[in-house]
């Protein structure tokens, strides 16, 4: 260990990320969350030199059993960032699970060639199974339609970042809640916090109630973006995905009723501030990018410190 | 000699499992795997009972459940009490509890979770709220009541 990483990591306290898997942001309480945050801050100012010191000599594997862009370049661009390396596989087709190897023997191997595992898969519970299974850190980056939980990070991060604290504000989720498994990550997360949470969604597309029985907080739910945009804090738009409609007519009139532009704009408050976990289709208007209060592109950035410090908490032991 | 009790006749040794809602006998003896064991099974469907208006009585006999296996009843026959007999005598009187899990016992209702998978892996299925009779899939973490899962035993 050479001087700039003891200068980051004097043995003082055990980090509770050390050699941990994130599967469920409801593994993580609020002060653990808000820790990951203060300690994505302090990679943020830290030197191109120092943060190369964070994960050196570690290599991340990623396993991708379902298409991602911003994901796993998110976390190839965090690895590298803090100094270590990346490999890993795109989709089943280009693996041997074509030939019907198993998720636990892939998972298997790939545990023996990195030291930290960031895996996608569209079956519910895939992460958990595969936790069970490596003997490395695994990291869920979205398991079926169930949850993405480091998503919620760092739209938590982003939240905290661009209003000072998440306590006390009112958040309006919108678009497809049903089946965007973001949305559940960040309502279990949030719901750590003391906030006010809307739902707003088309009927077919509202949320599923039995994931959400065990929530503290209640939550309140709307089919018209109209009737609460005006007193949002927070307002994040979710895709809202055509091929979930038994026929297209029935899309299209749904779909209008929920995107943002820019004679939207005038209607909500001038600090609130529009999120998207991204891709965005049309649900909101270019036009809309240049406003300060278009924070999606910002959330990208945030989500890169997030990732990084949440690698380095759990690579090194000591913060 | 009470008028139930003339309906069946006593046994030697065994178990007697009582308070069995009516008309789930031959499902409760189906949910605890008992099979053609050569021991003697009596089964009396649709007794008069004080406490639940009908009931179903099954006794078998030279068998000693175990609490392990006779707490699955808990999904199918909340009710049950269970009599372990010997020599004529009621040497251990319990209740039916839900356990803390079902292993391999039900599938989780949802179709997207990996234990619906081919994937070869056990189907946990953790019991959350014991008041509530609510249950969890330990890897897709849906939350189940019991009555969307009797279907299945």
């Amino acid at each position: 260990m050479n001087s700039i990483k003891y200068s980051f990591f004097v043995a003082d306290c055990m980090n509770p990320f050390y050699n941990r898997d994130v599967i469920s942001v409801n593994d993580f309480s609020k002060d653990e969350l808000e820790l990951l945050f203060r300690y994505a801050d302090k990679i943020g100012d830290m030197s191109k030199v120092e943060r190369l010191e964070l994960a050196r000599g570690s290599i991340l594997a990623y396993a991708f059993f379902e298409p991602s862009t911003r994901t796993r370049l998110g976390f190839e661009a965090a690895m590298l960032s803090i100094g270590g390396s990346t490999l890993g596989m795109l989709g089943s087709k280009s693996t041997s699970m074509e030939k019907g190897e198993s998720i636990k023997d892939t998972i298997r191997v790939i545990d023996l060639y990195a030291d930290i595992i960031v895996m996608r898969h569209y079956l519910d519970g895939s992460a958990r199974f595969a936790a069970e299974i490596a003997s490395h850190p695994l990291i869920n980056a979205g398991s079926g339609m169930e949850e993405h939980p480091t998503q919620a990070m760092l739209d938590l991060y982003t939240i905290q970042k661009e209003k000072g604290s998440i306590d006390g504000l009112r958040i309006g989720i919108v678009g497809d809640l049903k089946y965007a498994r973001t949305v559940y990550s960040l309502i279990y997360a949030l719901d750590k916090y003391d906030v006010r949470l809307d739902l707003i969604s088309p009927n077919e597309l509202s949320i599923r109630k039995e994931y959400i029985t065990n929530l503290k907080h209640q939550v309140y739910e709307h089919e018209r973006l109209d009737d609460v945009i005006n007193e949002l804090d927070i307002i994040y738009v979710t895709r809202i995905q055509k091929e979930r409609f038994p026929d297209e007519q029935e899309y299209m009139r749904v779909k209008g009723s929920y995107v943002i532009d820019k004679k939207i704009l005038d209607n909500i408050k001038s600090d609130a501030i529009i999120m998207h976990p991204l891709p965005r289709i049309d649900e909101i208007k270019y036009e809309v990018d240049n406003d300060k209060r278009a924070a999606y592109f910002r959330q990208v950035k945030y989500g890169k410190d997030i990732k990084a410090a949440l690698l380095a908490l759990i690579i090194n032991e000591y913060i | 000699m009470s008028s139930e009790q003339l309906l069946v006749r006593r046994i030697k040794d065994g178990t007697v499992i009582d308070h069995i809602d009516a008309g789930k006998a031959l499902i409760v003896l189906r949910a605890l795997g008992i099979k053609d064991e050569g021991n003697v099974i009596t089964i009396a469907m649709n007794v008069p009972s004080d406490k639940l208006g009908k009931k179903d009585i099954i006794k078998i006999e030279n068998r000693f459940l175990l609490a392990e296996e006779t707490n699955k009843l808990a999904l199918l026959a909340p009710h049950a009490t269970i009599n372990i007999v010997e020599n004529y005598n009621v040497r251990e009187k319990r209740n039916v509890e839900l356990p803390d899990r079902f292993i391999d016992m039900i599938r989780c209702i949802n179709p997207n979770c990996i234990t619906n998978s081919s994937e070869n892996i056990s189907s946990i299925i953790d019991v959350v709220d014991k008041s509530n009779r609510r249950l969890r899939c330990r890897y897709c973490r849906r939350i189940i009541d019991i009555s969307e899962i009797l279907y299945q035993i």
